[in-house]
């Protein structure tokens, strides 16, 4: 469990976290979500114990980061952003070293040696500096060393960062693998990410909370939560179909380009359409070429909440 | 393993990876070689011993320590690697202290390859070996002071050449604190007990017992004390200001 009570990080006069307050439990995989510069990364910083908060407390199963940091530490994995690690040892003595410092010994230490890197496709580059590796390489080397101690917290600042699509399926994958038993914490300004691996997200901007809700019931604060899309064959239709539409109770709106064939039934606040619009269609026996009902969009509702900062 | 050790191992260990030990090392045999026979006139003096050697140790020391511990702090802070150590689970001054032992053996290592030297006085003559030791002694915990000094600068910036630089000028300020250039920076304002305990600080003068072979108890806390003094102005200088 973490707990994070109204937790402020003042820069002097810039205020990068501002009263934040949240808990975690093992099986959530947590996403931070924000604009950049919204202080993802800071409070990211204030679990692992990098930097102190100025104000508030953070507890780690019970212990306090700022008055028992090596016990936090321990149960904690980080990869920081960017992946910093030693630009002169090599992935090997790299793990081993953090493996040390980790306490592993014995066969443990064997094995979980050989399950990171071969989990993270280390294999290939074991041998060579880890500054002449390629961004993903580098990127994974940092995992690696986050997940080597089978943390039972782990917090991930933008872990899929510079991967190439295939890495990224990896790495999530990797992190799905893990939550079960685990708090994952990452951020993320991708939002497909949260979509994939995150089963509840904080969107924070500008040092502040501003949603915490699961990647569901975010989407179905979009407009186009439940809307349903009809594709027609003709523009005649289309527009009968349109004006039908309006009259009924629980269609908010329904978009309709000029000229073209497809519908967009917009439907009221925790209301449904698409009954509505299959027995109107079945009326009059059109066939539509394509039918379906939106699930609402993550990133419009983000867009939404930050107040149209970008991401 | 204790973590100090851990720590310690991992940076001894980088300071071979890169061609940072072997410079360090061959530039340091060289210039303390060639001071020694060109500068102290080695033979001209006719006497058994290593005073020539070791006098010129303070003058090197300025440099070259200053040039190993620039990167200690600075370089993690630059590369970000300070946050992932600095989330290990380690407390500060371990890590404080690993970094700080791991360049101290390793100007340990430098000084025990002047080692030839000593083979050379004692295939010449007939010096006194117990003096000679407690000299290296002596240069060693010299280099310590510098070392310490330079390490707490280094964790104050990111920059490495502005560590080199300000350990350069603290370091030379330590030097010839008992001197008259430093002192008369006092004279003027200061009180004559502010006078004396700064002239008490200069490393020429507590070296100077120490390499003539004696051991004065002074002369070792002066310098245990000096290093104790800036490893623990370093946990300060990080815990403070850990993330700029």
């Amino acid at each position: 469990m973490i707990e994070a009570q109204s937790v402020s990080k003042h820069f002097g006069e810039l205020v990068a976290v501002d009263q934040l307050s949240f808990s975690v439990g093992p099986g959530e995989v947590l996403g931070f979500l924000g604009p950049n510069g919204a202080g993802k990364s800071t409070t990211m910083k204030m679990i692992t114990g990098f930097i102190a908060p100025s104000e508030g407390s953070i507890r780690v199963y019970g212990h306090a980061v700022e008055s028992e940091p090596v016990l936090c530490k321990r149960q904690i994995g980080y990869l920081p952003e960017g992946a910093p690690s030693y630009a002169e040892m090599t992935p090997t003595s790299f793990l081993a070293f953090i493996a040390d410092v980790r306490g592993l010994q014995g066969t443990q230490r064997r094995q979980r040696l050989d399950y990171v890197i071969e989990r993270l496709g280390l294999g290939s580059v074991l041998k060579q500096n880890i500054e002449t590796l390629s961004k993903g390489f580098k990127r994974r080397v940092g995992l690696a060393q986050a997940v080597l101690h089978d943390p039972r917290v782990l917090i991930l600042d933008e872990p899929t960062d510079g991967l190439d699509p295939n890495q990224k399926h990896e790495v999530r994958e990797l992190i799905r693998d893990m939550s079960s038993d685990k708090i994952i914490i990452i951020s993320t300004h991708i939002l497909e990410e949260v979509d994939a691996v995150c089963t509840r997200a904080l969107i924070i901007a500008q040092g502040k909370l501003l949603a915490d809700d699961t990647p569901d019931n975010l989407a179905a604060r979009s407009p186009l939560h439940n809307a349903v899309s009809v594709d027609l064959r003709d523009n005649a239709q289309a527009c009968r179909l349109k004006q039908a539409l309006g009259e009924m109770e629980d269609v908010a709106d329904v978009h309709l380009a000029e000229g073209a064939a497809s519908l967009k039934v917009l439907a009221k606040p925790g209301k449904t359409v698409l009954e509505s619009v299959q027995k109107l269609l079945a009326a009059r026996d059109w066939n539509p070429e394509s039918l379906h009902v939106e699930r609402g969009r993550l990133d419009e509702v983000f867009r939404d909440i930050t107040g149209g900062r970008p991401l | 393993m204790n973590p100090v050790m851990i720590l310690l191992k991992r940076e001894l260990r980088s300071y071979f990876a890169t061609p940072l030990a072997y410079v360090f090392i061959v530039i340091f045999l060289v210039l303390s070689g060639s001071f020694t026979f060109y500068l102290g006139s080695f033979y001209e003096r006719g006497q058994a011993d290593l005073a020539p050697f070791f006098s010129f140790h303070p003058w090197l020391y300025l440099f070259l320590v200053p040039a190993l511990s620039m990167r200690l702090w600075a370089e993690e802070r630059k590369s970000g690697s300070i946050e992932l150590l600095m989330t290990l689970p380690v407390t500060l001054f371990q890590t404080v202290l690993g970094k700080f032992l791991a360049a101290w053996a390793f100007t340990g290592i430098a000084l025990a390859l002047t080692f030839p030297m000593w083979l050379t006085v004692n295939y010449l003559g007939d010096p006194d070996n117990g003096a000679i030791l407690a000299a290296y002694l002596g240069s060693l915990l010299m280099a310590g002071a510098f070392l310490a000094i330079g390490a707490c600068i280094s964790a104050t910036t990111r920059n490495q050449v502005v560590a080199f630089i300000i350990t350069v000028v603290v370091c030379f300020g330590f030097l010839l604190s008992g001197f008259p250039m430093v002192l008369d920076l006092f004279r003027d304002w200061a009180p004559q007990v502010l006078i004396d305990t700064v002239s008490s600080f200069s490393f020429l003068s507590h070296f100077a017992s120490i390499s003539k072979g004696v051991i004065d108890l002074r002369d070792l806390v002066y310098f245990a004390a000096v290093i104790i003094t800036w490893l623990a102005a370093n946990v300060l200088v990080l815990d403070l200001k850990k993330a700029e």
